[in-house]
């Protein structure tokens, strides 16, 4: 264990210097952008006087390096400073939004992953029958279609035809949980369709490339049943790259659920980075982007630490 | 009072203009004793209901809207604002002036000077008193050389501004304006308390009909009926829910499920099935919003008026209106000034699609075989790109080749508009001929996105501007319509409506053309049935 235990110690260290070059990267790329945040906002009816004299107030009209290690100061002082456009603490606006993008991604993976582990092994254990077929056709198609199709599908019918949920999920900090569970029921349900597909045919193909080894035919040599082979023979020694599939799926599901948030009117974190970059406000776009860049880093660093976790082969490091 | 009761009586017979109306009664001295809502219309039937949550999806939203009012670039944030905040003038729906937190004006005869006398007794939601110290403060938060505000442009004519006690403020122009009281109905221009500052902006307090209780910016506000509102038979709502949904699809599917009550901006592709929704009313009107096409005047061929004759005959403005608009707005005449408004030229002869005419001015200019590159994007407008490829199109049945080029959505108005030759625009129009030609076509404009310069016109436009005899200046506008039409660098094919759908629960008077959402006013103008 204690080479896990290092493992993580240098994986933490090595995901803070990734975070900081991306914060580079965040920072270049805006600047790259043509126009400016006083541009932005004052929009067709910006003159050059208003547009110097914004630019003057924001402090945008120092150089890049300066504006980037101020930035920086503060970021590692844990101070993520205030948008530009309407001077609110970012800590403020984004830990509301934050909140809301987990709890949205977080309902769709309770429902999504048991789903399509579940799914796969079953795929797995009927295969080339028609319920594999009906399943492996229903998830491609889910799959294929665009996402913001399956919303307005699912709107179509479960919200203005029969109006058993809400169309839009505007959550605001007074409903209770089951309230807030309810107005999500629509966008948490798309984004499992969307990504269930992926994880269960990862599950259902590691589950047969494993079923192929002598030992499983050892165990159908003992007699055992193909349901308990599959469930405790076979899917321990599939994990890892499920494991993979999840926690890359997890990630999508916090991070590139922008569509989902403008069509059922969320307010989440994508919207945000969204408007942000439109704006060119950079302080928020830095402070959201980190937040994805770290949910990357984090998830990639439990995948490996499950995955060693479940192969014995893997704890002693080569 | 007798005196004006009868006058009141006049004018809901029709015996009496509202101008006249209101000519006479601030003669009396007793505008703080008229209602808005007999200016804004006659009340037909019972009086409007009190109570109930109006819940509002509106488009443009964002998540860096702030309430400073220099800034109120989105839909959301002007609707908000007028929740919350008054002007010292108010617009009614047939463009006229009415008093708002100034109760009467009166100008020097060179109208130069301006005084205007501010209503007594008016509360700001925190208590503060009105005087004339906020509005000189809220003028001036536009002015002077540290402005940020977007409305720099339209304080620039005030030379300057004091107090005469505490309720006169007196405005010296730097020319003569006879409309200077629709600038100050501008919805940049709403009263603040003095001091005002920063992030308080952020808290919104205004005189308005309803207090802010939740601001998140791009996502919702919250405002709650204002007790001590000093406007009479205004606001009827308890509560104001505006919702920020910018995606048309789901505006269209919360009002259907009844999540929301009034939207914005419906889609003109499927406005036909709503309209057959039982409990959907869908509300239309002209508005003073045009879609442009600029030209620089500047750059060669466009400084030639033959060119640019040719190109204005070279478009199919019905076949646009009827496509891109779905029959929803006016045939534009190559100038801005809308079919609604007071000064409009119905004199014009209308310019057709006539691609004969198009291809004999082309010839005239000598200019043959020239590849005209229109730059397009969606930002301009809804289907500005899908506009560009039927002008494409019908110039080419007169032997003039137009290249559609597609920008990028993002920068398109730091970019594009007034930095490329030709490209698609749209003017959401303003409430006055010289206001929306000071704006875009005077010499010295900043907005003059043909940059065209017209001795005569700029000549008109500063007489017009001062001439207190409304023949002689509905002469002049008339004449500058018709200098834009025949010699300006701008095509005008159509003016858009505003359509909007709300639930057959709330009603309303009347429904104004000058901005969205009833000219901003919907949640102080409406009530639920």
């Amino acid at each position: 264990m204690n080479s896990l235990a290092g493992m993580v110690v240098k994986r933490i260290g090595l995901g803070f210097m990734t975070i900081v070059v991306i914060s580079v990267l965040i920072f270049l790329g805006v600047e790259a952008l043509p126009g400016d945040l006083a541009q932005a906002v004052l929009g067709q009816q910006a003159t050059p006087e208003t547009v110097a004299a914004f630019r003057k107030e924001l402090k945008l009209d120092l150089p890049p390096h300066v504006r980037y290690f101020h930035w920086l100061r503060g970021f590692l002082k844990g101070d993520l400073g205030r948008s530009l456009a309407n001077g609110r603490p970012i800590a403020d606006l984004i830990g509301w939004r934050l909140s809301n993008t987990l709890f949205l991604a977080a309902s769709a993976a309770v429902i999504s992953v048991p789903l399509a582990i579940i799914l796969g092994m079953l795929a797995a254990l009927y295969r080339d029958s028609l319920f594999d077929r009906i399943i492996n056709i229903t998830t491609i198609s889910s799959i294929s279609l665009p996402e913001f199709f399956i919303a307005y599908v699912l709107i179509a019918v479960f919200s203005v035809h029969f109006n058993f949920f809400p169309s839009i999920s505007d959550i605001s900090d007074d409903m209770s949980f089951g309230q807030k569970v309810y107005s999500i029921v629509l966008p948490s349900l798309t984004l499992t369709l969307v990504v269930v597909a992926h994880m269960m045919r990862m599950t259902r193909a590691s589950i047969i490339n494993v079923l192929s080894s002598p030992y499983i035919e050892m165990a159908q040599l003992k007699g055992l049943s193909r349901g308990r082979i599959i469930v405790y023979h076979a899917f321990p020694n599939a994990l890892a790259p499920i494991i993979n599939v999840v926690v890359l799926d997890l990630a999508y599901l916090v991070v590139g659920v922008v569509i989902v948030e403008v069509v059922f009117v969320y307010p989440g974190l994508g919207q945000l980075l969204v408007d942000s970059v439109s704006k060119r406000d950079l302080p928020v776009v830095q402070a959201s982007g980190l937040i994805f860049a770290g949910v990357y880093v984090m998830l990639n660093l439990v995948a490996d630490v499950l995955a060693m976790l479940s192969n014995p082969k893997l704890r002693s490091p080569k | 009072m007798s005196r004006l009761r009868e006058l009141e009586d006049l004018l809901s017979r029709g015996k009496i203009s509202r101008r006249e109306f209101l000519a006479r009664a601030s003669a009396l001295g007793v505008a703080a004793a008229i209602s808005p809502s007999l200016l804004g219309g006659i009340a037909h039937g019972a009086a409007p209901k009190k109570g109930g949550r109006l819940r509002v999806g509106c488009t443009g939203g964002s998540t860096t809207d702030s309430l400073d009012p220099g800034r109120l670039t989105s839909n959301m944030n002007q609707f908000i604002n007028f929740q919350i905040r008054n002007c010292l003038v108010e617009i009614d729906h047939n463009y006229n002036t009415i008093p708002e937190l100034a109760e009467s004006w009166e100008a020097s005869p060179d109208a130069v000077t301006w005084r205007f006398k501010l209503r007594k007794g008016v509360e700001f939601h925190n208590g503060k008193t009105l005087d004339a110290g906020d509005v000189v403060f809220s003028i001036n938060h536009h002015r002077g050389k540290e402005s940020k505000s977007a409305a720099k442009g339209i304080v620039d004519p005030i030379e300057d501004i004091k107090a005469d006690g505490r309720y006169t403020v007196v405005f010296k122009l730097k020319g003569g304006n006879a409309d200077f009281p629709y600038i100050m109905s501008d919805y940049h221009l709403t009263i603040a308390p003095a001091g005002t500052s920063g992030a308080e902006w952020e808290k919104g307090i205004g005189t308005g009909g309803y207090m802010l209780q939740d601001w998140e910016p791009g996502v919702r506000a919250f405002t709650k009926r204002n007790p001590n509102y000093w406007k009479a038979g205004r606001a009827h709502f308890d509560e104001v829910e505006t919702l920020s949904i910018v995606d048309v699809n789901a505006r269209t599917n919360a009002l259907k499920t009844g999540q929301i009550d009034v939207m914005d901006r419906c889609e003109l592709k499927t406005v036909h099935l709503l309209k057959r929704v039982p409990n959907i009313q869908v509300v239309r009107v002209t508005s003073t919003t045009h879609y442009t096409m600029p030209m620089r005047t500047d750059f060669s061929p466009y400084d030639n008026n033959d060119v640019r004759l040719a190109l204005k005959y070279a478009v199919d403005r019905e076949q646009m209106l009827k496509t891109i608009l779905r029959g929803y707005g006016a045939l534009g005449n190559d100038h801005p000034i809308a079919p609604i408004q007071r000064y409009y030229a119905s004199e014009l002869p209308q310019r057709r699609y006539d691609p004969d005419k198009a291809r004999y001015y082309m010839k005239k200019a000598g200019v043959t075989g020239h590849t005209f590159k229109l730059h397009a994007a969606e930002a301009a407008f809804a289907g500005a790109i899908d506009a560009a490829i039927l002008y494409r199109e019908s110039a080419a049945k007169a032997g003039i080749k137009i290249k559609v080029v597609r920008e990028p959505d993002d920068g398109y108005w730091s970019n594009v508009w007034m930095k490329k030759e030709w490209c698609m625009c749209y003017w959401g129009g303003r409430a006055t001929p010289d206001w929306m030609f000071s704006t875009a076509y005077a010499a010295d404009a900043n907005w003059n996105d043909t940059f065209w310069k017209n001795e005569r016109f700029n000549e008109l436009l500063v007489k017009a501007r001062a001439e207190l005899d409304d023949a002689k200046r509905r002469e002049m506008y008339v004449e500058m319509q018709r200098i834009v039409c025949d010699e300006g660098g701008v095509v005008v094919p159509m003016f858009a409506d505003i359509v909007e759908a709300a639930t057959k629960k709330l009603k309303f008077e009347n429904f104004a053309g000058s901005m969205e959402l009833d000219g901003m006013k919907l949640a102080e103008r409406w009530w639920f049935a």
